[in-house]
């Protein structure tokens, strides 16, 4: 391990207000949980059942709350016996057991005082002293009874259902419920494999009606268009018009439907979910970096899900990052290293670069690399310039922003390029005196990475021009065509590293599956070029790379890959 | 099909909309003016009161599907509404549904109301008719006719074929 630099204490904070508790029961234990809990916009509301629960590590299963929802209260699965201190009405003053603890009235129907009176603790504020049961027998007899009454309808499909494997009303009646169904009457039917919109679709018999995808789509997407249509049995999910349930976040309503009434067309009789392997990594679709879960089988991704990160996106993403996954496997990658046109080996193409850039006279080298590139090979490439005496810059991608998550900056790690030094304030100022030096020329070998660069004023005249042009990228190109050392990369999804968002939010990618053919991590050859231009070592693991990077940039200071965690940090930008 | 409603009954509906304190109350109020007016509710009209309502369609599809009297489709020449509560139930009002169903043609599992292709009929279930002591009672259009047998069912069709 390469020693680390030693990061500055932090300076004291001031220390935070104390946090405002009441002491509830959980289970028999007694808890201090906060007064009040971030509701789903994130002010502060009295704290629940739920949450006070959660606090003592109980789970009460439900389907309908969420985090991040405005509340409902209707799927009724997380009712649970409580009780609450006695108090002597004329005296205002708590009832007390020969013990001297407080005396407690569990809730009981009024006109019935033997039965239990649940309530909802998705929505029932706590109270001093309360008592909450959610393992007694009275809850556990409310839970199986709401189960079954919402398994009433459903079709148990589970064998041909999508969500299978990672849905909420399987993982219930496993804890919860029967084996056998007492129900003896006709099952309602209702409307099957409805076209929802252009990438969800509906099965209204396996609905619960939780109503989140409604309350997702109209608070959080903005775009009132789904409803509860018809009454009592009847009752089903629905768009004004079918097919037409189009906005950019509709996936996010299958991730939160509970069940398997949402399926992504996209993904739908694709793959069981049990066989996916689960690899933490980060959204390239825009400067947002939303935090995502590739899942993948056999070096084939088959599905991106957002990833759980308040510090970013919270637990949502757009459909347009969610699926642009499908030119990974692009059968059309490269996958070849070659020089000249010929088949070489990477020993080969690197020495023979190498070589050649040794000799290169200062000032004749310029190097355009891309703000899709991780921060590490930006920081290889800046090292390789510096050596070299290169202008150096990047290509800016802008679009247009949502109210949500999509950012103006369409590449992910402009700010990379930025903190590395690649590019300036404005990416792509000095394209145009990179052009003119090849055409005057003064520049004579060109290093290009993950850029077309004949789209941002390069023309191929010019590159034609050149005596040596190195690029480096994923799928083939214009660039890539004129090309004297072609140079396979990895996509995001097959190698490690990190981006930085537009907001300095630096994150982790991790490596979920293998590059096709001879095609390599641009950090790994890179540290081979580097190390035979300039000299210099220690570039080896991603750790070591990242751990070295973080000491030579300010912006960086005090970083060490190992603490960076899988939400990431922020960092000075 | 273009769908246009008529100046007179857009000012009276305006008019309507000022007297709540939110225009989406209005929503009921501009159905039935609507209904009374096209004999259905089209999904045009329910955006055209989406949109003079400063309100979502789907928000206004939801009401419309709630409540059973309000129509999605033209009604047929003789509307027959057969009582299934509780006197006329026992009386034998399914069975009685159950002819017109099979006569006309129509599938008699279905929940909701159904129309002839050819447009003469339209059969549905309702609730009380307040006619318990006569079960089974059975509203065609605007006449009440009382303990119903299977003769005089057929005879309401007749009489409908003849329209």
């Amino acid at each position: 391990m390469s020693a680390p630099a030693i990061p500055a204490p932090a300076p004291a904070a001031p220390a935070p207000p104390p946090v405002e508790t009441l002491t509830v029961k959980v289970n028999g234990k007694t808890l201090q949980v906060p007064k009040t809990h971030p509701d789903w916009q994130g002010r502060p509301q009295p704290t629940t059942m739920l949450q006070a629960a959660r606090c003592g590590g109980v789970d009460i299963p439900h389907y309908c709350y969420h985090d991040k929802l405005p509340i409902a209260g209707n799927c009724r699965m997380c009712l649970v016996e409580f009780g609450t201190p006695m108090m002597d009405p004329a005296t205002r003053k708590p009832i007390l057991n020969e013990d001297g603890t407080p005396k407690i009235a569990k809730s009981v129907l009024p006109y019935e005082p033997g039965t239990p009176r649940g309530a909802i603790s998705c929505a029932t504020p706590i109270s001093p002293g309360m008592e909450i049961y959610a393992d007694s027998p009275a809850t556990k007899q409310m839970r199986e009874s709401v189960l079954e009454s919402l398994l009433i309808n459903h079709p148990l499909d589970c064998t041909i259902c999508d969500q299978a494997g990672e849905c909420k009303l399987q993982e219930y009646s496993v804890d919860h419920g029967q084996a056998g169904s007492h129900f003896v009457e006709a099952k309602v039917h209702k409307p099957k494999a409805v076209d929802l919109g252009p990438r969800i679709v509906l099965d209204d018999e396996r609905c619960i009606l939780c109503t989140r995808c409604i309350r997702f789509t109209k608070d959080i997407a903005g775009d009132d268009a789904l409803g509860i249509v018809n009454r009592g049995s009847y009752n089903t999910i629905s768009a004004f018009q079918t097919g037409k349930f189009d906005n950019n976040y509709t996936l996010n309503t299958v991730d939160l439907c509970p069940v398997g009434a949402l399926t992504s067309k996209d993904f739908r009789f694709k793959m069981r979910v049990w066989f996916l392997k689960e690899t933490k990594s980060l959204c390239t679709g825009c400067g947002t970096g939303c935090n995502i879960t590739i899942g993948s089988r056999e070096g084939t991704i088959h599905r991106f899900e957002p990833r759980d990160n308040d510090a970013v996106n919270g637990p949502w993403m757009c459909d347009t990052g969610r699926l642009n996954y499908k030119w990974i496997g692009r059968p059309d990658r490269l996958t070849e290293v070659r020089v000249n046109g010929q088949k070489v080996t990477w020993a080969t193409a690197i020495k023979d670069i190498g070589s050649r850039l040794t000799r290169a006279s200062s000032g004749s080298v310029a190097l355009i690399a891309s703000a899709r590139q991780t921060t590490e090979e930006l920081f290889l490439l800046k090292s390789l310039a510096t050596r070299l005496g290169a202008v150096t810059d990047s290509v800016p991608r802008e679009g247009e922003a949502d109210h949500l998550l999509v950012n103006a900056d369409r590449n992910p790690n402009t700010n990379g390029t930025r903190l590395t030094g690649i590019a300036f304030t404005e990416a792509g100022m000095q394209l145009p005196l990179i052009a003119a030096g090849i055409e005057a020329g003064t520049i004579r070998t060109l290093i290009v990475f993950g850029e077309d660069v004949t789209k941002h004023g390069i023309a191929p005249e010019l590159l034609a021009k050149l005596e040596m042009l190195v690029v480096s990228d994923i799928l083939p190109n214009a660039t890539t065509a004129l090309a004297t050392h072609l140079l396979p990369g990895a996509s995001h999804a097959e190698k490690r590293g990190t981006f930085i968002s537009v907001k300095g939010r630096l994150q982790k990618l991790t490596k979920a599956i293998e590059s096709p053919g001879d095609a390599r991590a641009e950090w790994e050859f890179l540290h081979e070029l580097v190390h035979d231009v300039t000299g210099r070592n220690g570039f080896t693991s991603i750790e070591g790379l990242f751990n070295l990077m973080a000491r030579e940039t300010p912006a960086f200071a005090g970083l060490e890959w190992a603490n960076i965690g899988d939400k990431g940090v922020d960092v000075k930008i | 099909m273009s769908f246009s409603v008529p100046s007179s009954l857009e000012a009276e509906l305006d008019e309507l909309t000022t007297h709540y304190p939110v225009k989406r109350s209005a929503s009921l109020m501009f159905l039935h003016a609507l209904q009374e007016h096209f004999g259905y509710i089209s999904k045009e009209a329910m955006e055209w009161t989406a949109s003079k309502l400063e309100l979502q369609p789907i928000n206004v599809f939801e009401l419309v599907t709630f409540y059973p009297m309000f129509r999605q489709e033209p009604l047929g020449k003789t509307h027959i509404k057969v009582c299934r509560t509780l006197s006329c139930a026992l009386q034998g009002s399914a069975e009685l549904r159950e002819q017109f169903c099979k006569r006309l043609g129509l599938d008699s599992q279905a929940h909701t109301a159904q129309t002839t292709p050819d447009g003469k009929f339209t059969v549905e279930f309702v609730e009380c008719l307040a006619s318990c002591g006569t079960a089974p009672v059975v509203l065609v259009n605007e006449s009440l006719y009382q303990m119903v047998s299977p003769a005089a069912a057929d005879e309401i069709l007749r009489k409908g074929n003849l329209k």
